[in-house]
C-alpha cells in the first residue's frame, strides 16, 4: 500500500483535514475508484464482490439473530422456533442467514474455480491464492458450527461425528476430543462454545479478506487471457466500470437468493433437523449440509479412520501447493485445450464426490467415491505436473487489447486509462 | 469446449444411473397432494385449516404436543384467523401450571391467549410409558420435519419447480396409509402395518375412521367438504403445516414484492452496465464488450 494516494486530491477543507491525518479517502479511492482492471473481465470476476457484500449479509442477519437465539441445549431449539414464530420478520433473517450460508459457498466455489481455470494462483498471486484456502478453512469451521446451534438431530449428530474425528490423532486424541467438547460427549458447553466462536471467526474472516484484496492488489487482478497489463490501454477504472458489473452480478445472484428464501427455505437444508436433538436416537443418516458433502465423501472412502480424517484435509491442503504443483508456464485455459478437459473431469469428480457424499457409505457407493477419491489427488499430483511439460499451449496474444481487439483493431478504441504511473498497480 | 462437455456429461451419467435402484425399495413413494399453500402465490384455506385444528383437536391432541403454537396464534392474520373471543374460549377449556404462588406452591389454572398449547403429558417419558414405549412427538414443526427423498434428477428440476411440500405429501399419505399388509409380509402380532412408514411398521395406530368427526354442515345439512380419511388428512395436515410454518402467507408476499423490484432494478443496471461500456468503444470491434 502507497503511504499517499496520487490518484486523490482532496478538495475542501474537511476532506484536505482528514487525508492530511488518516488518509483512508484516498485508500479507498485508488482502491475500489481508480484501481486500473483489465478491460477484458467476464462475469467471472465478479464474484469477489458477491463474496464481500454474502460476508456482510451472514454479519448482519447473525447478529440480529443472536440478539434472540439461546445457546444453551435446553432452550437453542425453542429459541430458534421463538424467532421464527414471534421476532418480527425473525423468520426472514433466519432464512437469509441459513440460505445465505449455502450461497456464500456457492460463490466460493464459482470462485475458485474460476482461480483454478485461468490460473489465477500461479506466480505472482500464490499468497492471495493461499489467503483464499483460509478464507475457505474458515468458512467451514463457521459454517459448521452454525449448524449446530439450532440443536436439531443434525446439529447434533453431525457435531459429534466430525469431533469424533479428531479422536484419530495417535496418543492424545481422546483428550483432544473431550477438550474440545467440554465433556464426555456432546452437550451443552459444545453447544455454548460454539456459539462464541461461530460468533468470532467471521471477523477473522473479515481481517483475513483484508489481507486477500491486499495481496490482490498489489499485482493487480488476473484476467481471462492471462497475461499482465501491458499499457494503459489494457486497463480501465474500477469505477464506473466493475462497480456497475459486480451490482448488475450481485443483483442476479441476489434473485436467485431470494428464489431460495422466500419460495423454497428449507430445500437445501435437511428435515430432521426440525427435530429436537436427542442424544439416544441416532438418524438413519447423518449427513452435513451439501457443500461439504465432497469431502464427506472422501473421508469415508478410506476404510482406514486416521487415513481418512489425513484424507479428508489433505483435499483442502493440497489446494495450497496449487501454484507449485501446476508447471504450465501459461496461465489461462483459454490457451491450454489439453487442460481444459481435465478441468471439467475435475469439476465432474467434485459434483460426483458431492453426490456419494450424500448416499449411504454402502456398496457400489464406496467403490466409487475411492475412484473419485484418487481421481481428485491424482488431478492435482499427477495430471497438473505433468501437463505443463507435455501440452501444447495456444500462442497467446501479444496484449489484452490484442486478444479483444484482434492485431488490426488496437487503434479503434481510446485509451480508458491515464498511461502515467499513477494508474498502474504496485508491481507488475 | 463441445468436446469436453460431453465427456465430462457421460462421466456424470455414468455415475448417476446404477444407484438408484437400490435405494428404491426402502419407502414407498407418497402421494402428491394439491396443496392451497404450494407455488409463489399459495395461500392458506382458512376453513382448511378450521377443519384441520377440529381433526387435530378430535383425533391427535390426546396423545401429541403442539407446544411452539400459542392459543393467540389462532386469531393472528395468515392462520385459521378465529376471532379473539373464540381463542379465548378455546384458551379457558385448557389447563396450564403456573406458580410459584406466595406459598412457594406451583398450581393449575386456566390457560390464557398468550399460553402455549399444553402437552398431554408432562414430559416424554411419561408419554413414552402411555405409549407403549414410544413418546408421541409433539408435531409444531412436524410438516417441516418429515420429508421423502426424490433421488436424481428430481432434486434438481424440483428448485425449478418449487416443489417443495415433500413434508406434508408424506404426512398426509401416512395419514391414509393404514391398510392391509401385503400376502407375503410378515406381520408380527401387535405390529402395526403403515404403507408409507419407512420399514413399514408404525408405533401409531390408525386414528382415522369415516364421518368420525363432524364437519361444518351447509344449508342442506350436508358436510362442507366430505368425511373421509382422505379428507380428515389432507386437513390436518394443512394444518400441521401452519403449524409448522405461519409466516407462509407473509414470507411469498414479501416475496413476490422483493421479486419484482430485484428483477426490474436488474434489468435498469444492465441497460446503465451497457451505457457505462459502450464508452469503451469495444461493442462493434467483436460483438461483446466484456
Amino acid at each position: 500500500m502507497s503511504a499517499h494516494s496520487t490518484t486523490y486530491v482532496p478538495k475542501n477543507a474537511a476532506a484536505k483535514w482528514l487525508e492530511s491525518r488518516l488518509p483512508i479517502i484516498g485508500l479507498v479511492h485508488s482502491s475500489f475508484v481508480a484501481f486500473p482492471v483489465p478491460r477484458n473481465l467476464n462475469y467471472m470476476w465478479t464474484f469477489g464482490a458477491i463474496l464481500m457484500a454474502m460476508l456482510v449479509l451472514q454479519i448482519v442477519t447473525g447478529i440480529v439473530l443472536a440478539m434472540h437465539y439461546t445457546p444453551h441445549a435446553d432452550m437453542a431449539f425453542a429459541s430458534v422456533e421463538h424467532i421464527m414464530r414471534d421476532v418480527h420478520y425473525g423468520w426472514l433473517m433466519r432464512y437469509l442467514h441459513a440460505n445465505g450460508a449455502s450461497f456464500f459457498f456457492v460463490a466460493v466455489f464459482i470462485h475458485m474455480f474460476k482461480g483454478m481455470y485461468y490460473g489465477s494462483y500461479k506466480a505472482p498471486r500464490e499468497v492471495l491464492w493461499i489467503l483464499g484456502v483460509i478464507i475457505l478453512l474458515l468458512m467451514m469451521g463457521t459454517a459448521f458450527m452454525g449448524y449446530v446451534l439450532p440443536w436439531g438431530q443434525m446439529s447434533y449428530w453431525g457435531a459429534t461425528v466430525i469431533t469424533n474425528l479428531f479422536s484419530v490423532i495417535p496418543v492424545v486424541g481422546d483428550v483432544v476430543v473431550s477438550f474440545l467438547w467440554g465433556g464426555y460427549s456432546v452437550g451443552n458447553p459444545t453447544l455454548n462454545r460454539f456459539f462464541s466462536l461461530h460468533y468470532l471467526l467471521p471477523f477473522m474472516l473479515f481481517g483475513v479478506v483484508i489481507l486477500h484484496i491486499w495481496a490482490l492488489h498489489v499485482p493487480g487482478n488476473n484476467n481471462p487471457a492471462g497475461i499482465p497489463i501491458k499499457s494503459g490501454k489494457d486497463a480501465i477504472p474500477f469505477h464506473p466500470y466493475m462497480t456497475v458489473k459486480d451490482t448488475l452480478s450481485l443483483v442476479i445472484f441476489l434473485i436467485v437468493l431470494s428464489w431460495f428464501v422466500f419460495y423454497m427455505p428449507n430445500y437445501l437444508g435437511h428435515a430432521d433437523n426440525y427435530v429436537p436433538a436427542n442424544p439416544a436416537a441416532t438418524p438413519s443418516h447423518i449427513v452435513p449440509e451439501w457443500y461439504f458433502l465432497p469431502f464427506y465423501a472422501i473421508l469415508r472412502a478410506i476404510p482406514n479412520a486416521l487415513l481418512g480424517v489425513i484424507a479428508m484435509f489433505a483435499s483442502i491442503a493440497v489446494l495450497a501447493f496449487l501454484p507449485w504443483l501446476d508447471t504450465s508456464k501459461v496461465r489461462s485455459a483459454s490457451y491450454r485445450p489439453a487442460f481444459r478437459v481435465f478441468f471439467w473431469l475435475f469439476v465432474a469428480t467434485c459434483i460426483g464426490l458431492g453426490y456419494l457424499g450424500a448416499m449411504p457409505a454402502e456398496g457400489g457407493y464406496v467403490v466409487a467415491a475411492q475412484i473419485l477419491t484418487f481421481y481428485y489427488f491424482a488431478h492435482f499430483l499427477v495430471i497438473l505436473p505433468l501437463l505443463g511439460l507435455f501440452e501444447t499451449p495456444k500462442p497467446l496474444p501479444n496484449s489484452i487489447s490484442e486478444s479483444i481487439f484482434g492485431k488490426d483493431g488496437s487503434g479503434k478504441s481510446g485509451s480508458a486509462m491515464p498511461v502515467g504511473a499513477a494508474a498502474q498497480p504496485q508491481s507488475k | 469446449m463441445k468436446k469436453t462437455l460431453i465427456i465430462a456429461g457421460a462421466f456424470m451419467a455414468a455415475l448417476a444411473l446404477p444407484m438408484e435402484a437400490a435405494r428404491a425399495a426402502e419407502q414407498v413413494t407418497p402421494m402428491r397432494h394439491s396443496w392451497s399453500f404450494s407455488g409463489p402465490f399459495g395461500t392458506y384455506d382458512r376453513a382448511q385449516l378450521q377443519r384441520g385444528f377440529q381433526v387435530f383437536r378430535e383425533a391427535c391432541s390426546a396423545c401429541h404436543g403442539l407446544d411452539k403454537v400459542a392459543f393467540r396464534n389462532f386469531a393472528e392474520p395468515g392462520g385459521p384467523e378465529f376471532t379473539v373471543g373464540q381463542v379465548d374460549a378455546l384458551a379457558a377449556e385448557y389447563f396450564v401450571q403456573d406458580g410459584p404462588d406466595e406459598f412457594g406452591d406451583m398450581f393449575e389454572r386456566p390457560a390464557r391467549a398468550a399460553d402455549r398449547w399444553p402437552s398431554p403429558f408432562p414430559n416424554s417419558a411419561a408419554a413414552a410409558a402411555a405409549n407403549g414405549g414410544k413418546a408421541p412427538p409433539d408435531l409444531s414443526v412436524m410438516a417441516k420435519a418429515r420429508t421423502y427423498e426424490r433421488g436424481f434428477p428430481w432434486f434438481i428440476t424440483d428448485m425449478f419447480t418449487q416443489y417443495n411440500e415433500n413434508g406434508v405429501d408424506y404426512i398426509a399419505s401416512l395419514l391414509q396409509g393404514y391398510v392391509d399388509p401385503p400376502e407375503d409380509f410378515e406381520l408380527l402380532d401387535g405390529a402395526i402395518y403403515n404403507l408409507y412408514y419407512p420399514g413399514n411398521v408404525i408405533a401409531m395406530p390408525p386414528v382415522l375412521n369415516p364421518e368420525q368427526i363432524e364437519y361444518p354442515r351447509d344449508a342442506q345439512g350436508r358436510p362442507v367438504v366430505p368425511e373421509t380419511i382422505e379428507q380428515y388428512a389432507k386437513d390436518v395436515t394443512a394444518f400441521l403445516m401452519w403449524t409448522a410454518e405461519p409466516h407462509l402467507e407473509q414470507r411469498k408476499r414479501i416475496g413476490f414484492q422483493v421479486m419484482i423490484f430485484l428483477l426490474i432494478f436488474a434489468g435498469l443496471l444492465y441497460f446503465t452496465k451497457k451505457k457505462i461500456w459502450g464508452r469503451l468503444g469495444e461493442g462493434e470491434a467483436q460483438g461483446r464488450n466484456a
